[in-house]
């Protein structure tokens, strides 16, 4: 081989520096994502069940948002009936955050953790921005 | 490799049928989700073909009666005070005669109706000039005649701020938010970098209220469907003279100023 030595230390250091993620993090202990639902609204609740299942709700928030949002603002279809029959004002605002009125222990909590910045928040607000400071 | 003519006319239609079959199912699999919801209009709703407003001049009688209305509605839609003109952000407001209605002023004009404020808001034009610039349909006409705005999808380009005729959309420059001085936290606010306006408060409608700038004008706007004969703005622009601003452009505004002798009971 021509230049081996500049190539495999070439490689070995490649390595070093792709897998530094992994190394980096080794040992450190990894925080599962821990969404509260003790809201006091939730708490008196008889029945404590979201619009659609936990398991929907889970998994397809934002695909369910994202259509509440549009049948709401440009269909002009402000209710929503869900699959048991059971009808919901169509309202991020009045009527998620109602009973999820913790947003940085409900939403915050996986969003911080995915990575992901949904940018509701810049317009819609959220109750609990009242008492501890910015709404952001 | 050679392949002739038959073999590959062979090998692509496989393909093409797999790929079909292969997006049907997934189509079959993420539609799955929840097959019994569905969305239908609040019950309780106002419904109309086409929303109007009437100004009835005469009952703005005094300062108060403009601020009050102003004030109900941008309290209500959480509308910032910037302080300057430039940043302004306005749903409802007023201004003279002579920059109301373009051409129709003439100089012997009474002076106190040359210096009346006339209240000024979005038309919702049929023929909205907003609507057909906005490049993402942010902007955009909802059947009952509204002209609504989409904040999600707005990228503030402002075209439409230059399109429309009557200088009625805002530009956010800044974040709104430490403007507010009262927040009303059943509606939001907007965000850095989006247009914004009157929206004829369609939340209310559809909870079955009037607007807000309705509800506080003591009868001096008067609101309703221009299609329905018998509704209340048909009645009263049937017997009143009534004026539309710039609809020589072929905007068809939907908002009508009656501007009678200020005595007579509308």
């Amino acid at each position: 081989m021509y230049d081996g030595g500049k190539i495999i230390t070439g490689i070995i250091i490649f390595l070093l520096f792709a897998t530094f993620p992994f190394y980096y993090n080794i040992g450190k202990a990894h925080v599962k994502p821990d969404p509260k639902l003790d809201t006091p609204v939730i708490k008196q609740l008889k029945e404590k069940k979201c619009v659609e299942s936990k398991a929907y709700m889970r998994a397809n928030h934002m695909q369910l948002l994202d259509k509440w949002r549009n049948q709401a603002l440009r269909e002009a279809n402000r209710t929503y009936r869900n699959e048991e029959g059971k009808l919901f004002e169509i309202s991020l605002q009045n009527t998620c955050m109602r009973c999820h009125s913790n947003k940085q222990k409900f939403c915050d909590e996986c969003h911080n953790y995915a990575e992901v910045k949904p940018y509701c928040w810049d317009c819609h607000f959220v109750k609990e921005a009242k008492e501890g400071g910015a709404a952001k | 490799m050679s392949m002739d003519r038959r073999e590959f006319l062979k090998i692509a239609g496989l393909a093409g049928l797999g790929l079909g079959i292969g997006a049907g199912a997934s189509g079959w699999i993420f539609s799955r989700g929840l097959e019994a919801s569905d969305f239908i209009p609040s019950p309780g709703a106002l419904t109309a073909k086409r929303w109007a407003m009437v100004v009835v001049l005469s009952k703005f009688k005094t300062e108060d009666d403009y601020k009050r209305v102003i004030k109900a509605c941008h309290k209500f839609h959480n509308v910032p005070d910037i302080g300057n003109p430039k940043d302004e952000i306005k749903w409802i407001w007023t201004d003279t005669y002579e920059h109301v209605f373009v051409g129709q002023e003439n100089e012997y004009l009474p002076e106190a109706f040359k210096e009346k404020p006339f209240p000024l808001l979005c038309n919702h034009c049929t023929n909205a000039p907003c609507v057909r610039v906005c490049p993402t349909k942010a902007t955009f006409k909802r059947k009952d005649g509204i002209t609504m705005q989409d904040y999600h999808r707005c990228i503030g380009c402002r075209f439409c701020m230059a399109a429309c005729p009557y200088g009625a959309r805002s530009f956010n420059w800044r974040d709104p938010r430490p403007f507010i001085k009262e927040t009303n936290p059943t509606f939001p606010t907007r965000t850095k970098g989006v247009v914004e306006k009157c929206t004829y408060c369609v939340e209310l409608l559809e909870k079955g209220e009037m607007p807000k700038c309705v509800q506080a004008s003591n009868g001096g706007l008067i609101f309703g469907d221009l299609q329905d004969p018998n509704s209340e703005v048909r009645k009263v622009l049937s017997e009143n003279f009534s004026m539309r601003r710039k609809a020589e452009l072929g905007t068809g505004p939907s908002v009508f100023y009656i501007i009678g002798g200020g005595e007579e009971d509308v």
